[in-house]
């Protein structure tokens, strides 16, 4: 029969290969789904993950999709590395959109060189601020941020919808819920013509190695380290336990801030009710799936970016429901908690003595 | 040693337990290999060897916790395979592990249920819990939370746990460490009882003098295999020693202290209310640290220490300075890293997640406490190399064994382990040197090399505080010696005038000058 087996230690090679177990589990499980619903499992592959990579307009499309994942999920790592569990980067995705909304649309006269890194720096605070709210009363009143910062997404979603319904409405927007467009001063500049991948792009990509750096070689990301494996030992060298929670939610809320002035100021141009889409909860797979490793967040949110844009792809042409981006997923997180399993224990086939 | 009773004459009975040819391989070690032995009723065997011998593994094999790779068990003349511990209560065997298995959410009288077969009325069991603590002068409340005990309450609780259930084979995995000299007296008082109404016992530890006490026959395990068998009111400590280490017993030089050297810490009228409802509050303690000294804190654990070194290290900070002074800087308010660079060096009671953190390597758990005094950071960023060259420093003066400074710190025995982290912490040079436990858990050869670097230490001109709830160790590395009770902390006085009885007696709060007993009720005696 087969058994699991504990191991001496864990083991490094597993560590690094479970998520690529994973992959190849939901793809298993992706062709079962396909021939489940009657479809050519060699044609839905193709259409879910060849399709949309097989132009350069549709990879940059894929890095687009990527951008805000790759910017939430850094953030997340370095407090996830701590145990400090914000799972409310969707919220403070939507807060870092609504403050550098408020900057693009009160200086919409201005097309200053300066009003772009002001949008920057406004979608940072916006989303550290809201970050804030959790880290304040988990050190003050000891409340579990896990909760907080989940329920305050849905204040931000709230907050975002009576900004677009009201104050900030379009006044020619023939009552969309949407502000105006922003001035090209405030939209940030392609990075390839003819494409809509743009600056944020490079933006997240030096937060990814900003991130790395952080993590593995300054002093406050040890301090973060220890305080997440051994709170214990943290307490005994003397690192403050509230800061560790400071720095990780303000810093988780600053990159998920980012992406969401990102978005305004890339691809939407505006915001809308819809400005959270879901990247926030979806950055938490890409955290986990990427080890919690700079390297390994940029090759998951290209993954998680791919089963988005594939799935809207099977909408198209293979007339399956939207749903079916969330199902891979759903696979994708299941079997990289069940592969993980083999980091600590190995599988042996023994025949039962006795 | 006279009252020690007679092993029991052979007679035609089989043996209580016997193990033939037992071996144990984990994947890359083996912990035990063609191991024979045999325990009669009545006999008190003991099973000697240093950590890492494979003592541990090998009374987990007997009580069912782990199965044996090869050879077989004899239960009183049947062959058995032992498939789980509850399978082994119910053959009558009972364990008490040197790593305590208890549910620290829980009460000692749920802990105690969970042991016992059927679902046992929680009053009932707490007056049975109180008996059996009463009689056999192990005190400790069945109302009391597992994770508001100290380490010496909590194997009380293991040693009640088993003698509930009858046991006719107790197993007792270095059962003494957290116990008064009169408790140990107590405890073998009751382990001969035991013996006497029949209960065969097998008693695991590195104390010689221990054993020579209590003991009828040993097995010297070495390197997972038997090194020898012998009678051990018949040998020597050396003798012993020399199966179980294969070398002669080290001991420690230890030379009269200087007398002028300068105030270093001084405690002064330090409380502190406990923030944990069963907690120690520690109350008005006053303690001078000179430099070139070692001063030792006795006393049974639970009565302060932990508070206390809390306090002394910064990872309980108090309302006002005055009253921890380190180096003459008023410190009550500063954090642990804060005294640190005061020159305050700390080595915590755990090791494993407080000490050091396992799933990091050994560089990196040399930047927890030397990274400011041996400029491992620059500018906000990690100085990888000079992290790596001050843990091989460490390992190559401590005598570490290890994978090198690569390696995990979880991967270390426990001896290397406190090698290591004491290494880190003298290696920084301290002015005053906190040392909890030096060698709690460590083997004889770790254990005098410990108290020899704390000396040496001293001899560079180093203030030392040792806490430790050994008192021979304390006689045998201090200078003077002082005693925790209820909190309170009694004088120091010259070790060399104090006896063993005396310290004991202190123990339970009684010395010159201390509160009426009213207040201080004796505590262990």
């Amino acid at each position: 029969m087969l058994e699991l087996e504990a191991r001496a230690e864990p083991s490094r090679l597993m560590s690094c290969l479970s998520p690529l177990l994973a992959v190849a589990l939901m793809l298993a499980g992706g062709l079962l789904v396909f021939s489940a619903l009657g479809k050519d499992p060699g044609e839905g592959f193709r259409v879910f993950f060849l399709n949309p990579i097989k132009d350069l307009y549709g990879i940059s499309e894929l890095l687009l999709k990527a951008t805000p994942l790759m910017l939430c999920a850094i953030g997340l790592a370095i407090g996830f590395r701590a145990n400090i569990w914000n799972i409310g980067a969707e919220g403070q995705f939507m807060l870092g959109a609504v403050a550098a909304t408020g900057i693009a649309l009160h200086f919409d006269a201005s097309d200053g060189a300066l009003l772009l890194p002001a949008m920057v720096v406004a979608g940072a605070l916006g989303g550290a601020a809201w970050a804030a709210i959790p880290a304040l009363l988990r050190t003050r009143f000891n409340a579990n941020e896990i909760l907080v910062s989940l329920m305050l997404v849905y204040v931000a979603q709230l907050f975002v919808s009576w900004l677009v319904f009201g104050p900030w409405m379009d006044p020619d927007g023939f009552n969309f819920p949407q502000t105006r467009m922003f001035g090209d001063a405030a939209l940030l500049p392609a990075l390839l013509d003819g494409t809509r991948l743009h600056l944020g792009f490079a933006l997240a990509i030096t937060v990814l190695v900003a991130g790395h750096a952080f993590m593995n070689r300054s002093h406050a990301g040890f301090r973060m380290r220890v305080a997440g494996q051994a709170p214990d030992a943290a307490r005994y060298a003397g690192f403050s336990a509230a800061r560790t929670v400071w720095t990780g939610l303000l810093l988780g809320g600053a990159a998920a801030g980012l992406a969401g002035m990102a978005e305004v100021a890339g691809p939407m141009g505006q915001l809308t009710d819809k400005v959270g889409s879901g990247y926030g909860f979806a950055a938490i797979i890409v955290a986990f799936v990427g080890r919690l490793n700079a390297f390994g967040i940029f090759l998951a949110s290209l993954l998680m970016a791919l089963l988005y844009i594939g799935g809207e792809q099977a909408q198209q042409y293979l007339n399956l429901p939207s749903s079916i981006s969330m199902v891979f997923q759903g696979m994708l997180l299941f079997f990289l908690l069940g592969a993980d399993v083999l980091i600590n224990y190995r599988l042996r086939l023994r025949r039962r003595a006795g | 040693m006279s009252d020690r009773t007679p092993p029991p004459a052979a007679s035609g009975a089989p043996p209580r337990l016997q193990l033939e040819g037992i071996g144990k391989v984990y994947p890359g070690v083996v912990a035990n290999e063609g191991i024979d032995l045999a325990v009669r009723p009545g006999e008190i065997r003991a099973i000697l060897g240093e950590n890492g011998a494979g003592k541990s593994t090998l009374m987990k094999i007997i009580y069912g916790v782990t199965r044996p790779s090869a050879g077989r068990i004899l239960w009183e003349g049947q062959a058995v395979q032992v498939e789980n511990p509850a399978h082994a209560r119910s053959l009558g065997i009972g364990m008490v592990f040197q790593h305590f298995s208890l549910f620290e959410t829980l009460s000692v009288a749920e802990n105690v249920a969970l042991a016992l077969p059927g679902r046992p009325a929680l009053d009932e069991l707490s007056r049975r819990i109180a008996e059996v603590s009463e009689r056999y002068g192990l005190p400790v409340d069945p109302r009391r939370r597992i994770h508001a005990l100290s380490v010496g309450e909590r194997q009380r609780v293991e040693i009640i746990r088993c003698l509930l259930q009858h046991p006719r084979l107790l197993i007792l995995d270095e059962p003494t460490s957290v116990l008064t000299p009169q408790a140990v007296r107590k405890l073998f008082g009751t382990l001969r009882q035991l013996s006497a109404e029949g209960c065969s016992i097998l008693y695991i530890s590195h104390k010689l003098d221990e054993i020579q006490a209590l003991c009828h026959t040993a097995t010297v395990l070495r390197g997972g295999r038997v090194s020898g068998e012998c009678i051990p009111a018949r040998e020597t400590a050396q003798s012993m020693a020399s199966l179980m280490i294969g070398r002669a017993l080290p001991h420690c030089e230890h030379t009269a202290a200087r007398a002028d050297g300068e105030l270093r810490l001084r405690l002064a009228g330090l409380s502190h209310a406990s923030d944990d409802p069963f907690g120690t509050d520690l109350q008005d303690i006053h303690l001078d640290l000179h430099a070139g000294e070692v001063v030792g804190i006795a006393g049974v654990s639970g009565n302060g220490q932990q508070a206390l070194l809390r306090a002394i290290s910064g990872e309980d900070t108090l309302a006002e300075k005055f009253p921890v002074q380190i180096c003459g800087v008023e410190a009550g308010r500063l954090g642990p890293a804060q005294r640190r660079r005061l020159g305050l060096c700390f080595v915590p009671e755990e090791r494993l997640g407080r000490g050091v953190v396992p799933d990091l390597s050994l560089a990196d758990n040399a930047l927890l406490t030397a990274a400011y005094s041996q400029a491992m950071v620059a500018a906000g960023f990690l100085r990888a190399g000079r992290a790596h060259r001050f843990a091989r420093r460490c390992i190559e003066a401590f005598g570490v064994k290890c994978g090198g400074s690569g390696a995990l710190a979880g991967s270390l025995s426990g001896g290397n382990l406190q090698k290591f982290i004491i290494g880190r912490e003298i290696l920084q040079a301290p002015k005053v040197f906190v040392c909890a436990q030096p060698t709690w858990g460590v083997d004889v050869g770790a254990a005098a090399f410990i108290r020899q670097s704390i000396i040496d230490l001293r001899d560079r001109g180093c203030a030392v505080l040792v806490v430790s709830e050994e008192v021979d160790e304390l006689f045998e590395i201090c200078d003077r010696i002082a005693v925790i009770a209820k909190g309170r902390l009694s004088p120091a006085r010259p070790a060399a005038g104090a006896t063993v009885e005396e310290i004991g007696v202190w123990m339970s709060g009684m010395w010159p000058g201390a509160e009426p007993a009213t207040h201080v009720e004796a505590a262990n005696a």
